[in-house]
């Protein structure tokens, strides 16, 4: 069953950080966003874009502490401890329940990342600034991460 | 008619949330779900989404450390 209210918000969320932290509260806000009944897309770029490519969603290094690593490695083990799923896991759910995908092409091509790098299951479209705008202009929660 | 239960016991942020979410998705109009959890926020969380989707609480309980919400949809 899909939405009883007829009046669908809707969030969107510019995914410009490839930073592990960052992109879990991303995830976590899309999903929050996705159960509450609202359309949701993630507009991924720049270093966003390093954590579609295959294997790499949980690549990141953390924004602070990272230590070389070993900050991550402690984060990680307290998140798993704390019941924090993987975000795998949160992707996965995030396309269970419909959210969309846009890879930016301009930084397809700044960084040169072909699609076949791309993990392309999840990604509804590669797409320029003005597809953003588009569903920009009409969201009820806008986000830069 | 029919019921779904889930159970995200020991669950954190947004787990709870998702899961209400994704069993609506797959329940028709009339039937109940049962969730049970002990996440704290998602207690009031899950009325919330609830409400924002247009569906209803019938029942909301607490018992020790765990929630239970009936929800009809």
């Amino acid at each position: 069953m899909d939405n009883k209210n007829k009046d669908i918000k809707k969030t969107t969320i510019v995914v410009q950080s490839g930073d592990y932290d960052k992109l879990y509260s991303a995830m976590i806000i899309a999903n929050g966003s996705l159960s509450m009944g609202m359309d949701t897309t993630l507009f991924f770029t720049f270093w966003g874009l390093e954590r579609l490519k295959r294997g790499g969603l949980s690549k990141g290094p953390l924004s602070k502490m990272n230590l070389l690593g070993l900050g991550k490695m402690f984060m990680k083990m307290k998140m798993k401890s704390a019941g924090v799923e993987p975000l795998e896991k949160m992707m996965e759910d995030f396309k269970i329940l419909g959210g969309k995908i846009i890879a930016c092409d301009m930084t397809m091509s700044v960084m040169g990342i072909d699609k076949k790098d791309l993990n392309e299951e999840v990604i509804d479209d590669y797409a320029g600034v003005g597809s953003y705008i588009n569903q920009a202009k009409d969201s009820d929660i806008n986000l830069f991460i | 008619m029919s019921e779904i239960n889930i159970d995200v016991e020991g669950k954190t942020c947004p787990v709870p949330l998702v899961e209400v979410r994704k069993a609506i998705k797959q329940a028709e109009e009339g039937d109940i779900i049962t969730v049970k959890g002990t996440h704290k926020a998602s207690r009031k969380e899950i009325p919330m989404a609830i409400n924002a989707m247009g569906f209803e609480i019938v029942s909301n309980e607490q018992e020790g450390d765990v929630w239970t919400i009936k929800i009809k949809i």
